[in-house]
């Protein structure tokens, strides 16, 4: 067993616990709970009504646009980590590179900030 | 012996989740298959050592892609009984498309040949004296320099692509200009007028908000 591996021990323990601790709260209800289910116990809740159709409806495509937009930027930082351990044996060649980078995206915020893709209307 | 163990866990996990992807019905539950088969699989990549890779896999991955495709699946509105509808009809020309996937991929693995120095470097055993985050840093702003910079204009790309397809603005919306709000002050934001008892007073209500 190498050590790289025996790192991840505390890791297989913590997953372990949370496997048992939430499969214990799944599978508790269905022993003990009291269900006796009927289709207007299961339906949506309208007020004063019955309900007009499901309670799942399309989204806004806006928050794609959103989600879109923070991958991107997740995407850039992932990049970042390597080059911040490594910054000190990659030179100055390393850090340029990186910066190019940076701008590149820069530009993507840049107009992305100004087509008002921040905004929410 | 408990690598080999845990590379079943992974390896089994991964490929029952990732059947399960393309045969649940409800394709919220695939999205949810698939984020337990990236989870796994960032377990293979724990057990082969890549470490960064791993947590990349579950960040990026598990964290965004996987809220992504929730997203599209629930965008799309699946309506599946109507799904199921013209099964019958489409099965001919699904199952000739799916054939000739088949035949080419069995034509790929076929002329797959190994390379000869694979088995050995495989085997080679993982460095300690280098971390791994490090010994990709190493690398990937200096020696591959021109993948990265592509890196960052396709992402530039999807940005800009993702901003022109999805974006809208209403016409109608009333937006906050802070450089008007700011320029406000008291003379140009208040009028003081003396209104004559039971006259009242005229003004033009175009005037003021604008």
């Amino acid at each position: 067993m190498n050590q790289l591996l025996l790192d991840y021990l505390p890791l297989v323990v913590f997953i372990g616990v949370a496997l048992v601790l939430s499969l214990a709260l799944l599978v508790a209800p269905f022993i003990v709970a009291y269900s006796a289910p009927d289709p207007i116990k299961l339906s949506a809740y309208e007020c004063g009504f019955n309900p007009f159709d499901d309670a799942r409806m399309k989204f806004d495509v806006r928050f794609y646009l959103v989600a879109i937009l923070f991958i991107i930027f997740d995407l850039e930082v992932a990049f970042l980590f390597p080059w911040a351990v490594a910054f000190g044996k990659i030179g100055l060649y390393g850090f340029w590179s990186m910066m190019i980078f940076l701008a590149v995206l820069t530009i993507g915020f840049a107009y992305e900030w100004k087509k008002g893709a921040l905004e929410w209307d | 012996m408990i690598a080999p163990l845990f590379f079943y866990i992974f390896a089994s996990l991964c490929i029952a989740s990732a059947f399960m992807v393309i045969a649940s019905k409800n394709a919220v539950h695939s999205v949810l298959f698939l984020i337990l088969a990236f989870v796994n699989a960032s377990g293979l990549f724990v057990l082969l050592g890549a470490e960064f890779v791993a947590m990349i896999l579950v960040v990026v991955y598990v964290g965004a892609v996987a809220v992504l495709f929730l997203f599209v699946v629930m965008m799309l509105d699946v309506d599946f009984t109507e799904l199921r509808e013209g099964f019958l009809q489409y099965l001919p020309i699904g199952a000739v498309v799916g054939c000739i996937l088949l035949a080419e991929l069995l034509l790929v693995v076929g002329a797959w040949t190994i390379a000869p120095t694979m088995p050995q470097s495989i085997t080679t055993p993982i460095p300690t004296d280098v971390s791994n985050t490090m010994a990709l840093g190493l690398v990937l702003y200096t020696k591959y320099v021109y993948y990265f910079q592509l890196a960052g204009l396709v992402l530039l790309v999807a940005m800009i692509g993702a901003i022109v397809l999805t974006l809208q603005h209403r016409q109608s919306a009333k937006r906050q200009i802070a450089s008007v709000q700011n320029a406000r002050n008291k003379a140009t934001a208040i009028e003081i007028k003396q209104v004559p008892s039971g006259q009242g007073i005229k003004e033009d209500i175009e005037e003021k908000v604008s």
